[in-house]
């Protein structure tokens, strides 16, 4: 029966229905989880005693940052996936998640650089937390070139795979930069294995907007994914017919 | 808490606000991306086919 369900969901025709039938309500979901962040975060939370109301940005910038590592994992995982398996379904999660990752990335990079002018009275330092998450950046944006600069789309996919699993030294590199190298950039608050010391009116709304970045990920992945498997199987017939009827 | 004093978020307004546009505009961009490449690819297959009809009699 699992077998028939990864066979079945692995067909890009299955999957292209299916996902259209999720999207609307991961859409939905995904709204009503940032509106219910945005109002705890703007309104409800009060300003912090040491940095007044610039530290609203945090409700951004730590998803960001989160999802930039997250989605960072879900590229590599899927790209191996393919490469071992030969899963195209896996391939194309693996492309479609990385301009997703690289918007994330550089939505971390900017609101950190934003929230440090204030509190740092710098846009930026070559720390080690910045510099590794920069580099983050350009492991993304390298993913997406070297993707378009190979015309095979199942030979680039290949390519991207391993560049993919190559960058994820970095990741642990960018989580534990803090505590390894003395930082200007303070320390983790909410993943520490005591009591996370952050007060519950400003770990709430970080929570709600955590998930909402999470499920806007799964539903704009889906969307590209949709796109690339159009793009894949466009002299199919089902694609065709497809193309008839819009 | 008034609405003068929630634009001015303590005096932070401008990274505050900067921050949060920006990430609406980032956010809708991903979004509006796929979505009007999905259109554009549609149209592009239902070309193709119709090319095709034509050429075989």
């Amino acid at each position: 029966m699992f077998n028939n369900f990864f066979h079945k969901m692995a067909s890009p025709r299955y999957f292209y229905n299916i996902s259209g039938q999720l999207i609307p309500w991961l859409a939905a979901a995904c709204m009503a989880l940032f509106l219910a962040g945005l109002y705890y975060g703007l309104v409800k939370a009060p300003p912090d005693y040491q940095q007044g109301d610039s530290y609203r940005i945090m409700f951004i910038h730590v998803p960001a940052a989160w999802m930039s590592m997250f989605i960072y994992v879900v590229m590599a995982v899927a790209g191996a996936i393919g490469l071992i398996w030969h899963i195209k379904l896996a391939e194309v999660m693996a492309i479609s998640s990385a301009s997703i990752g690289a918007s994330f990335t550089f939505l971390a990079l900017v609101t950190g650089s934003i929230w440090g002018k204030p509190m740092w009275g710098t846009w930026w330092v070559w720390d080690a937390r910045l510099t590794s998450e920069l580099i983050l950046l350009f492991l993304y944006l390298g993913v997406i070139a070297l993707y378009n600069a190979i015309d095979d789309k199942r030979t680039a996919a290949r390519a991207v795979a391993i560049l993919a699993l190559v960058g994820v030294v970095n990741i642990p590199i960018i989580h534990y930069s803090v505590e390894w190298w003395n930082t200007l950039h303070q320390g983790p608050t909410v993943t520490k294995l005591d009591k996370p010391s952050i007060h519950l009116s400003m770990l709430i709304p970080l929570l709600l907007m955590a998930f909402a970045f999470k499920l806007y990920y799964a539903f704009v992945v889906l969307m590209r994914a949709r796109c690339e498997v159009l793009e894949r199987e466009r002299h199919t017939g089902w694609v065709r017919e497809l193309a008839e009827t819009k | 808490m008034s609405l003068n004093e929630f634009f001015h978020m303590g005096g932070y307004a401008f990274y505050v606000w900067t921050s949060y546009g920006l990430a609406l505009i980032v956010l809708l961009l991903n979004v509006i991306g796929p979505l009007r490449q999905r259109k554009k690819l549609l149209n592009d297959i239902a070309r193709t086919n119709r090319r095709a009809r034509r050429n075989t009699p």
